[in-house]
C-alpha cells in the first residue's frame, strides 16, 4: 500500500461528492475549451473566407463601407452600380496582376426554404473569374466558354436548392430563354455555395444592366505596395475601395468585444473550477480532522499529510479536465450551432476549432488551478495536531 | 541512563479563564523491557501522561529524554516533525479508542504506518507473521465496521507492532472487551514483552491487567501517588 491507494480510497468514500465536483470541473473545462476553440475557429475561418474570395481589392459602387462589405461576404442587398469605362480604367494600370469584372444580382424567391429567400446571381467573365479562384472544383461539368452564353455554373447549395444537374434546363428571371445548366461546383464552405454563376453579358443583359457593374475584383502584382495602390484608388471619385484586410479588421474589431466577453466567461470557469475544489476538499479536510490527526500520530509528516490531500486534488481536477475535454469534443458541432444562432455575423467553416494545443492548455491550467484550490485544504489538514484531533473524539 | 527519563512534567490545560492540573511535577524512570502499569480514576490524568510520553502533547514543563534524547526540558521544545520522527521511530500506540481507517480493510490499517515510513515499505512477511500472531488472518480482507470489538482491538494492537516499535503505548487496550478477550490481550502482551523485549506502558481500570507491571504509576487528580 502507499499514499495513492489511501488518497484514492478518501475519493471513493464519498462517491457522490466526488462525482459532482468532477462533474464541475468538466463543465469549466467543457466552456474553456469551447471559448478557447471558437477563439481560434472563428478567426481562421474569417481568414479563409476572405482568402476565399480570390481578390485582394474589390471596387464598388460608393456606398456604406460596411454595406459593401456584407455585399462581399453574404451576396446582400442594396447593391449599386458603377460603368464599366471606369472600371477597365482601373483593370489596366501596371500594379493589376489580374480582375475580373462582376456584376451582383439579387432576388426574392418565395419557394426558397420555408419563407422564402434570396437568391444570388453573379454574372462573371468566364475568361478572367475562374483564373481568381482556382480553389473551384466541379462535381460535374465545368465553366462556361463565351461571356454571353444562355448558361449557368450552379454552386453546391444552389444546386440542391434548384435541384438541377449539369444538362438540366431553367429559367431564370427576367428572361423568356432558358438557361443550360452547364456545371455544378463541388461544396466549397463560402459564399460561393448558394451563387448562381452566369456569364456576365447574359447577366446584364436579363437583369438590364448593359454597361454596368457592381464589383471589380483585383489580384496585385507581388512586389506591388497595396496600402499605396489603394490610397490612389481613394482618389478616384464615386468607386468604394474595398480592401479585403480591411474588410477582416472590421469584422474582428466587431467581434472584438465579444472576445473579451468570451475570455471573461474562460476566467470565470477557471474561478468556478478552483473554488469548486477548494470547496470539496477543504470539506473533506474537515470531515476527516480526526482520522489525518491519528494518520500524523501513525508518523505522517506534515508533508505527507499534505501530498496525500493535493494527490486527492489532482486526481479529481485531472479526471474533471479530461471528462470536460472529451465532452468539449463530442459537443463542438452543437456549441457551434448556438454560437452560429448567437453571433451577427458568422462566416462560413468552422467556428470551433479545437487543436492539441488548446486541449493541452486547458487541460493544464484547469488542473493547475483546481490543484491552487487544493493547497488552503492541504496546508490545513498538514498543520492539523495529532493530539487535537484525538481529543476531539473523546 | 534510563531508556525514557520524566522529571517534574507537568501538563496544565486552560479552558477559559480555568487552569487544569492534569499532571503535575512526574517524575519517573522506565528501563528498556519494563513493563508499566499507569492507572488511577477517570479524570486523574492516565491519557494525558502517556500522551506526553509518546511525544503525541507538549508538557507545560518538566523534562523528558527518550532513548538519550531530549525531548523537552524547559521552554526547549522540538518541532512537530522532528517529534513525528521520534514518534514513529520509537512508538507503537493502541489508542483508547481505536481509531481505525473506515474505509481502509484490517491489512491496510495495519500497513498504515507503513506508509508514511520511508525504508520500511509494507514488508509481507512482517504483516503474515502479526495478523497470524493476533489472529486476524482470516479477517485480512474485511472493514472495520465488519469486526467485533475485540477483533478493533487486536486490529489496532497489529498496526501499534508493524514497525517494530521499541515502546508500545496502550491506552485502555481491554476496556472494551469481556474477561475472556481480555485475558488474550494480557497473554498477548506479556508474551511480546518477553519473546521480543518490547517495553510497554499500559493504561488500565483492570486490577488483573494491572498486575502484569514491573512497576504501576498510580495517578489521582494529576499526581503520582
Ligand atoms: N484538551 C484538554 N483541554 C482541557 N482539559 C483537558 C484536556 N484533555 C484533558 N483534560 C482534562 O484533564 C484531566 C485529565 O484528563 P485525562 O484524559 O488525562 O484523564 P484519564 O485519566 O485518561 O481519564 P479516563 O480514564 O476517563 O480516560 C481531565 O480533568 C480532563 O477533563
Ligand atoms: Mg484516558
Amino acid at each position: 500500500m502507499n499514499i495513492f491507494q489511501v488518497a484514492y480510497k478518501n475519493l471513493l468514500r464519498r462517491k457522490t461528492r466526488t462525482l459532482f465536483t468532477i462533474a464541475g470541473i468538466m463543465l469549466s473545462t467543457w466552456v474553456l475549451v469551447t471559448l478557447l476553440g471558437f477563439n481560434r475557429g472563428y478567426e481562421q475561418s474569417l481568414n479563409e473566407n476572405i482568402e476565399g474570395m480570390g481578390f485582394q481589392i474589390v471596387l464598388t459602387a460608393k456606398g456604406c463601407p460596411y454595406e459593401a462589405a456584407t455585399l462581399m461576404l453574404k451576396g446582400g442587398t442594396g447593391l449599386r452600380y458603377m460603368p464599366e469605362a471606369l472600371v477597365r480604367d482601373v483593370a489596366g494600370r501596371a500594379e493589376v496582376a489580374a480582375a475580373t469584372e462582376m456584376l451582383m444580382h439579387a432576388e426574392f424567391d418565395p419557394n426558397k426554404g420555408e419563407n422564402g429567400g434570396t437568391i444570388v446571381y453573379l454574372g462573371i467573365d468566364p475568361q478572367t473569374y475562374p483564373a481568381l479562384k482556382p480553389y473551384l472544383q466541379f462535381n460535374q461539368g465545368e465553366w462556361f466558354d463565351t461571356d454571353s452564353a444562355a448558361e449557368v455554373v450552379l454552386g453546391y447549395e444552389a444546386a440542391e436548392l434548384e435541384q438541377r444537374e449539369a444538362g438540366d434546363a431553367m429559367l431564370l428571371p427576367g428572361s423568356e430563354q432558358e438557361f443550360k445548366v452547364r456545371g455544378v461546383l463541388k461544396r466549397t464552405g463560402t459564399q460561393d455555395d448558394g451563387m448562381i454563376f452566369l456569364p456576365l453579358k447574359s447577366a446584364q443583359n436579363i437583369f438590364h444592366k448593359t454597361g454596368q457593374l457592381t464589383m471589380l475584383g483585383l489580384r496585385l502584382k507581388q512586389d506591388v505596395d497595396q496600402t499605396a495602390f489603394e490610397e490612389e484608388l481613394y482618389t478616384l471619385p464615386d468607386v468604394q475601395v474595398v480592401s479585403m484586410a480591411q474588410v477582416k479588421n472590421t469584422i474582428l474589431s466587431l467581434v472584438a468585444s465579444a472576445k473579451v466577453i468570451v475570455l471573461s466567461i474562460a476566467f470565470i470557469a477557471f474561478l468556478i473550477a478552483m473554488f469548486g475544489v477548494l470547496n470539496t476538499v477543504l470539506m473533506s479536510v474537515f470531515e476527516r480532522f480526526q482520522e489525518i490527526g491519528i494518520l500524523k500520530s501513525l508518523g505522517a509528516l506534515p508533508k505527507d499529510v499534505f501530498q496525500m490531500i493535493l494527490i486527492e486534488t489532482t486526481l479529481l481536477c485531472a479526471l474533471g479536465s479530461l471528462a470536460g475535454i472529451i465532452l468539449a469534443c463530442l459537443f463542438s458541432g452543437f456549441s457551434e450551432m448556438a454560437i452560429r444562432y448567437l453571433l451577427p455575423f458568422a462566416p462560413n467553416g468552422s467556428l470551433i476549432i479545437i487543436g492539441w494545443p488548446t486541449l493541452l492548455f486547458a487541460f493544464s491550467s484547469i488542473t493547475l488551478v483546481g490543484l491552487a484550490g487544493g493547497v488552503y485544504p492541504s496546508l490545513r489538514a498538514a498543520a492539523i495536531r495529532p493530539l487535537d484531533s484525538i481529543r476531539s473524539a473523546e | 541512563m534510563p531508556f525514557i527519563a520524566a522529571k517534574n512534567l507537568t501538563k496544565i490545560y486552560t479552558r477559559g479563564a480555568e487552569k487544569i492540573h492534569a499532571l503535575q511535577q512526574a517524575s519517573f524512570a522506565i528501563e528498556r523491557g519494563e513493563i508499566i502499569a499507569v492507572t488511577g480514576a477517570s479524570g486523574s490524568g492516565k491519557t494525558t501522561l502517556v500522551n506526553v510520553l509518546g511525544c503525541l502533547d507538549n508538557p507545560t514543563s518538566g523534562s523528558l529524554t527518550v532513548d538519550g534524547k531530549i525531548i523537552f526540558r524547559d521552554k526547549l521544545k522540538l518541532s512537530e516533525t522532528d517529534l513525528t520522527k521520534i514518534r514513529r521511530s520509537i512508538f507503537g500506540y493502541v489508542f483508547q479508542k481505536f481509531f481505525l481507517l473506515p474505509t481502509l480493510t484490517v491489512k491496510e490499517n495495519i500497513l498504515l504506518p507503513a506508509v508514511f515510513q520511508p525504508g520500511l515499505r509494507a514488508n509481507a512477511a512482517r504483516l503474515t507473521e502479526i495478523l497470524q500472531m493476533l489472529g486476524l488472518d482470516k479477517r485480512a480482507n474485511h472493514l472495520p465496521g465488519q469486526l467485533s470489538g475485540g477483533e478493533m482491538q487486536r486490529t489496532a494492537i497489529a498496526r501499534a507492532l508493524i514497525n517494530n516499535p521499541s515502546v508500545l503505548i496502550a491506552d485502555e487496550p481491554t476496556g472494551n472487551l469481556d474477561s475472556r478477550r481480555s485475558a488474550e490481550i494480557k497473554n498477548l502482551l506479556l508474551e511480546l514483552n518477553q519473546k521480543q523485549k518490547l517495553t510497554i506502558i499500559l493504561v488500565t481500570h483492570n486490577p488483573e491487567l494491572a498486575k502484569i507491571g514491573s512497576q504501576t504509576l498510580e495517578l489521582k487528580d494529576g499526581i503520582i501517588q
